[in-house]
């Protein structure tokens, strides 16, 4: 299974990616520059965290007419699987390759810290080897990861199952305290209808050795190496 | 040129968390009676010669394909009358 990670100008958690990806999980990865028409070949889309475009007018917002986004559109379109971390997600958001919109956290600062998800969905082929209701840590890094949807979309995305994280407590339950950013209904991932492009605001590459705190991170590559295994 | 403004805010309904940041300060200067606030964005462009009609037409599209992000935002937009040749 080959990865693709997409490199804007203002990524910077792109060789974090990278090197989970290669010496971590031990599979084969590249860098695809923003401007490529294409993914070379790759499984797997990974669109990385960081400040693309400086975040001017909103998070996402330009970084979603690169030239390698139509690339990522239509490797979704085949089902095959895009994760999007953090400002990835917001590109996917805006893109509209995923649900709802990202506002700036209700309590308007930057928010650096650890954070525990439960998975709500085994829909994606990053959750599908991870147990239901399974709480896991990772850290957040963002000013702009407030979810929002409205409430007819919001059901639907829970009747599809399409509601993959919720930031909870270290037991597991989704307290007020523990939704750090204000999203609606404590979400903290989500995915497309068919299930193979998620987005998430933690960052699983940061949570992906027992060194760096976590490695609960590493799950959701590990299960995406367990559902491509014949 | 003319110049055309558009201004783009949180929809009606969306908590606005900047607003609400503002509101509070407001309070707590002394400012009773601010029932609500809203920041949003302020967007100058300057626009070639055309038809009114057109350009608006236009920016309508600059705003829902990039502008404002139609899952939370609306948008208005002003166009000042052409400059009368001189």
């Amino acid at each position: 299974m080959r990865f693709a990670v997409v490199v804007f100008p203002g990524s910077n958690c792109d060789h974090d990616c990278y090197h989970v990806i290669k010496h971590v999980l031990g599979a084969a990865v590249s860098f695809v520059w923003h401007k490529e028409g294409d993914l070379g070949g790759a499984d797997v889309a990974i669109v990385p965290g960081g400040f693309s475009y400086g975040d001017y007018l909103r998070a996402g917002a330009i970084a979603r007419f690169s030239p390698v986004m139509e690339a990522v559109r239509r490797h979704a379109a085949r089902g095959r699987p895009v994760i999007g971390i953090c400002n990835g997600f917001q590109i996917l958001a805006e893109a509209g390759l995923l649900p709802g919109a990202l506002r700036r956290n209700a309590s308007l600062r930057f928010i650096c810290d650890d954070v525990w998800l439960r998975c709500e969905s085994q829909r994606t082929p990053f959750t599908q080897a991870i147990e239901a209701g399974q709480v896991l840590k990772m850290p957040i890094a963002h000013g702009e990861g407030n979810f929002f949807c409205k409430p007819d979309t919001l059901a639907e995305l829970e009747m599809n199952g399409q509601i993959v994280f919720r930031y909870c407590d270290p037991e597991g339950r989704t307290t007020r305290a523990a939704n750090l950013n204000g999203s609606t209904a404590h979400v903290a991932g989500v995915c497309s209808r068919e299930g193979n492009v998620l987005g998430l605001m933690p960052h699983p590459e940061r949570a992906s050795e027992r060194d760096m705190g976590s490695e609960d991170g590493l799950r959701l590559f590990q299960s995406l190496l367990a559902a491509a295994a014949p | 040129m003319a110049k055309t403004v558009v201004y783009v805010t949180y929809k009606r309904g969306v908590l606005d968390p900047q607003g609400e940041a503002v509101r509070g300060a407001l309070a707590s200067l002394g400012f009773q009676g601010v029932r609500g606030v809203r920041v949003g964005k302020y967007i100058e462009l300057d626009l070639a010669n055309g038809r009114p009609e057109e350009q608006r037409a236009e920016v309508e599209k600059m705003c829902r394909q990039l502008l404002a992000n139609p899952v939370l935002e609306d948008f208005r937009i002003e166009i000042s009358p052409s400059a009368p040749p001189e």
